[in-house]
């Protein structure tokens, strides 16, 4: 039972993480029909970023200033610079265009910081702490979870109360007619990127201290989650990211405690055929088809 | 049967050649040809029949663990000839196709980024069996491949390097003259009707989740042939050999060298050896501090391979043959016929991404 | 009075296939004009120039002595000029107030935009009602004045309007064309009104432009193209 709820709250914890790194992929696909397969890479780019600066300043919460923010940038940059040239080609340049900046980034990073891995340090205890004698949950965890829950009220109060949410939602769907009502889309397009790279490096931040440590590669494993958590969602909806994201960590949890932690890859693997054959719509589409 | 003629040609060169080149060359050569087998089958599957896969590194490690596992098994019994080469080479090949089928069916439905996901989510998944099965496939470390040292027949001083350079060249001229059949043939002609608009494909009864199917075995076999010579070339095989890095090299060679074009995947797997070595050659000319030297080695390679995958896809999306046929265009009209024949020779030379 | 929209030499096309050949047309302040002709003349591919949803190959468009056709699709607003698109283009995912506020949005946000879109309410009463729905859960009717209202919550000098009366009952084609003409003697707005419905369309226009394989055939006074029965027939059907 003890182990039960140390999953739970585990699988939680992670889910939270893969969720917003899922809401990263779904802020862009909305706006661009593109799945960015460099986002993991960009969280990790900022990773380091906070890496260094946390060192350099000798505290964590520069460092994490730092990245978010320069994840913001980050993100607008991809866009500009590469990913706009490819946003009116078939999908798969996007895809092949995105893996390059995988290779590239991994590569940069290599050359910088070499390639051993280096401790991601956290800004509070990872030790559960006990309520009646059973260990619960973690300071690390409830600053997880307040952090994504922060996040996602800050994103969703972006889109449903401000001007610029409402420019971004519009440009997302009706591209064409948001133009015509003086919508500058392409540079919502480049906010949403933006947005995306942020909300990504948060997730890097947050995920990196539980276990998996600073390497170029480092959000391999992050970055297919998040993208099953992305389909199980429904890749359109923010909202299904979220609890799509909480699945994923929990299956993960689960199959990581109670099989064998080399087992969580398969699971992954497992959970995202499973819906992409019984429901490729995402688990809360509703009847209409969807083409994957 | 021109292939073939082109095929017996371009064996008796490559083996003329491997007597020309040293140990070393006739290592890279090997390596090339290991990869071509892949490129080419992958070339088949994206530019031919138009399916995104990232998963291509891990059906290269079922191609390659069967070989250190049936060699190891035999030798440990006391079976040890050549002809054992043969059997783990087919289990290898056997273990990809079968994974390459199952891939191939689950996929059969899925198109752009959904099809590039599940392949990836099978790129990062498969080298964890290695620690998941650890007591067979011994987890990270990996396993070592027995090998018998070259024929005797080919002489006392026969470089083992040039014995792999001939079982890779083999293979990778197999794996050509027989891809290259196919793409000329009715199947080849299915595989590109799919690709191109898949409702005119089922409307003509062609049967599109079935030619899907067989687009991803038939690549599969190819990348299991490549990964049974990768664990021959190196002699040993573990995980971190067949990770996504391996994937994404190999989406490399065939996007720079042209997809769907099969002289492409030539280009791409020659870069895929040149380029580090050449990285190499620069570096080891600068006066740098080992530290330095150490980071750039693999990265400074990886860096530039990223770079090219998005330059090329931006500005010249088809790639070295596309960039050679439209030089080609120019050239006087007495070259004309040969234009034509490479023209032919080269497919379905993708015009889908530039659509 | 000057005109408000001049157009010369106008060609336009997809792909370098020009369906736009050489239009010339002339909209004044405070007047409609209609555009009439069969399926395919290329009286949606106008509007789509006009507004630079179309890149024109040769031409002038200039509205208020400025050339337009180099602007960006979202600073054509700016400059005055509503569009309203064929099949409507009201945003399916977004409720009615929240399509009326976009159209706008572009004068910024705040009580300006809140009174010009209750402003609207009050014009189209049905759309009160509807505050809250999602664009999706609306009739054709209640699309066509939610399309409309948020075109005149920007306050457009010129109105571009595709075929507003397509799939309406004759009741509601009525309200529309006399809110066209209610809009034009209070408020000056320009309208390009692009019909199949000849008759309702020449019932509000005071100009007529008739086209046909991308040229403009007739450029008339309304009354006068409603009265010539040869060019009726051979152009418009009837
Ligand atoms: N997006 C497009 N691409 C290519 N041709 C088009 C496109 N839209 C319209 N056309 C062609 O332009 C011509 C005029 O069409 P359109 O402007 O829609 O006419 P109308 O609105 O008068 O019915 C037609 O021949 C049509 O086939
Ligand atoms: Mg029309």
């Amino acid at each position: 039972m003890d182990r039960f709820v140390f999953l739970t709250v585990d699988g939680l914890s992670r889910g939270a993480v893969y969720a917003a790194f899922a809401l990263a992929l779904v802020l862009i696909w909305r706006g661009t029909r593109i799945i960015n397969f460099a986002q993991g890479v960009m969280a990790v780019v900022t990773a380091y970023l906070a890496y260094s600066i946390s060192n350099a300043t000798g505290s964590y919460w520069v460092g994490f200033i730092v990245a978010l923010a320069s994840g913001l940038v980050l993100g607008a940059v991809v866009e500009l610079a590469v990913m706009r040239r490819v946003e009116h080609a078939p999908p798969l340049n996007a895809v092949i265009v995105a893996l390059g900046l995988v290779l590239f980034g991994q590569g940069v990073l290599g050359m910088i910081y070499g390639n051993q891995y280096r401790p991601a340090e956290a800004p509070f205890s990872r030790v559960a702490m006990t309520v009646a004698g059973v260990p619960v949950v973690s300071r690390y965890d409830l600053f997880v979870f307040g952090a994504v829950l922060v996040l996602m009220l800050a994103v969703a109060a972006l889109f449903t109360r401000t001007a610029t949410g409402l420019r971004m939602r519009a440009a997302a769907f009706e591209p064409m007619v948001s133009r015509l009502l003086g919508v500058n889309v392409a540079r919502t397009l480049t906010l949403g990127w933006a947005l995306a790279g942020l909300v990504g490096a948060l997730a890097g931040l947050l995920v990196l201290p539980t276990g998996l440590g600073l390497h170029p590669t480092a959000m391999d494993l992050v970055f297919v989650s998040a993208f099953t958590a992305a389909v199980v969602g429904g890749l359109d909806s923010p909202a299904g990211a979220v609890v799509g994201g909480l699945v994923v960590g929990l299956v993960l949890s689960y199959v990581g405690g109670y099989v064998d932690s080399a087992a969580t890859p398969l699971a992954v693997l497992g959970l995202l055929v499973a819906v992409l054959l019984v429901r490729p719509g995402g688990l809360f589409s509703g009847t209409t088809a969807r083409r994957v | 049967m021109r292939n073939l003629g082109i095929a017996a040609v371009s064996a008796a060169l490559l083996l003329a050649l491997t007597y020309l080149l040293d140990p070393f060359r006739d290592y890279q050569l090997a390596t090339a040809a290991a990869y071509l087998c892949a490129a080419a089958g992958l070339t088949v599957l994206i530019g031919v029949n138009g399916q995104l896969s990232l998963g291509h590194g891990a059906l290269m490690a079922f191609g390659a663990y069967p070989v250190a596992l049936v060699q190891n098994e035999l030798a440990d019994r006391g079976v040890s000839a050549q002809w054992t080469l043969a059997v783990s080479v087919l289990a290898g090949v056997a273990a990809a196709t079968a994974l390459g089928a199952v891939v191939g069916v689950a996929a059969a439905r899925l198109h752009g980024p959904y099809l590039a996901g599940l392949t990836l989510v099978v790129a990062v998944a498969v080298p964890s069996l290695a620690t998941l099965f650890g007591g067979v496939l011994h987890g990270d470390q990996g396993l070592s491949v027995y090998l018998l040292p070259p024929p005797a027949a080919l002489g006392p001083d026969f470089p083992f390097e040039r014995w792999q350079a001939w079982l890779a060249l083999a293979a990778a001229v197999l794996t050509m003259l027989l891809l290259a059949n196919l793409m000329r043939s009715r199947f080849g002609r299915t595989l590109r009707a799919v690709r191109d608009d898949e409702v005119a494909a089922r409307l003509a009864g062609i049967p599109v989740a079935r030619t899907r199917v067989l687009a991803f075995v038939v690549s599969a076999a190819c990348a299991g042939l490549s990964g049974a010579m990768f664990a021959i070339l190196a002699q040993s095989v573990s995980p971190s050999a067949f990770a996504l890095t391996l994937s994404l090299n190999l989406l490399l060679a065939v996007v720079v060298g042209g997809l769907g074009s099969l002289a492409g995947a030539v280009w791409g797997s020659l870069l895929l050896v040149l380029l580090p070595w050449l990285v190499d050659t620069f570096t080891a000319d600068l006066t740098l501090s080992p530290d330095l030297r150490q980071r750039l080695a693999g990265n400074l390679p990886l860096a530039i391979f990223g770079l090219l995958l998005v330059v090329v896809m931006i500005a010249a999306p088809g790639g070295v043959q596309g960039l050679l046929k439209g030089v080609l265009k120019h050239v006087p009209q007495v070259l004309a016929p040969a234009v034509r024949g490479r023209r032919r020779s080269a497919g379905g030379l993708d015009d889908r991404l530039q659509r | 009075m000057s005109a408000l929209l001049e157009v010369t030499g106008l060609t336009a096309g997809y792909h370098g296939v020009p369906v736009l050949h050489e239009v010339d047309l002339t909209v004044r302040a405070g007047t409609i004009c209609a555009v009439l002709g069969a399926n395919g003349a290329g009286k949606t591919t106008l509007l789509r120039t006009l507004s630079g949803l179309v890149r024109p190959a040769a031409g002038r468009i200039v509205l208020d002595g400025a050339e337009l056709r180099d602007l960006p699709v979202h600073e054509l607003v700016r400059r005055g000029v509503a569009h309203v698109p064929e099949g409507r283009g009201v945003i399916a995912e977004l409720t009615v107030d929240e399509n009326l506020r976009l159209g706008g949005l572009w004068r910024g946000g705040g009580r300006a935009l809140r009174q010009a879109v209750d402003q609207m309410y009050e014009l189209f009463g049905p759309l009160a009602q509807r505050r809250g729905y999602p664009g999706h859960l609306l009739s054709g009717g209640e699309r066509q004045l939610l399309a409309l209202g948020r075109a005149l919550v920007g306050r457009p000098r010129l109105l571009l309007l595709d075929e507003p009366s397509l799939g309406l009952a004759p009741r509601l084609v009525a309200q529309i064309m006399a809110l066209l003409r209610q809009l034009r003697d209070d408020t000056g707005l320009a309208v390009l009104l692009v019909e199949q419905n000849v008759r309702s369309a020449l019932s509000v226009a005071d100009q007529a432009v008739v086209m046909s394989l991308g040229r403009v055939v007739t450029a008339a006074p309304a009354a006068q193209v409603a009265d010539d029965a040869a060019l009726r027939h051979a152009y418009l059907g009837f």
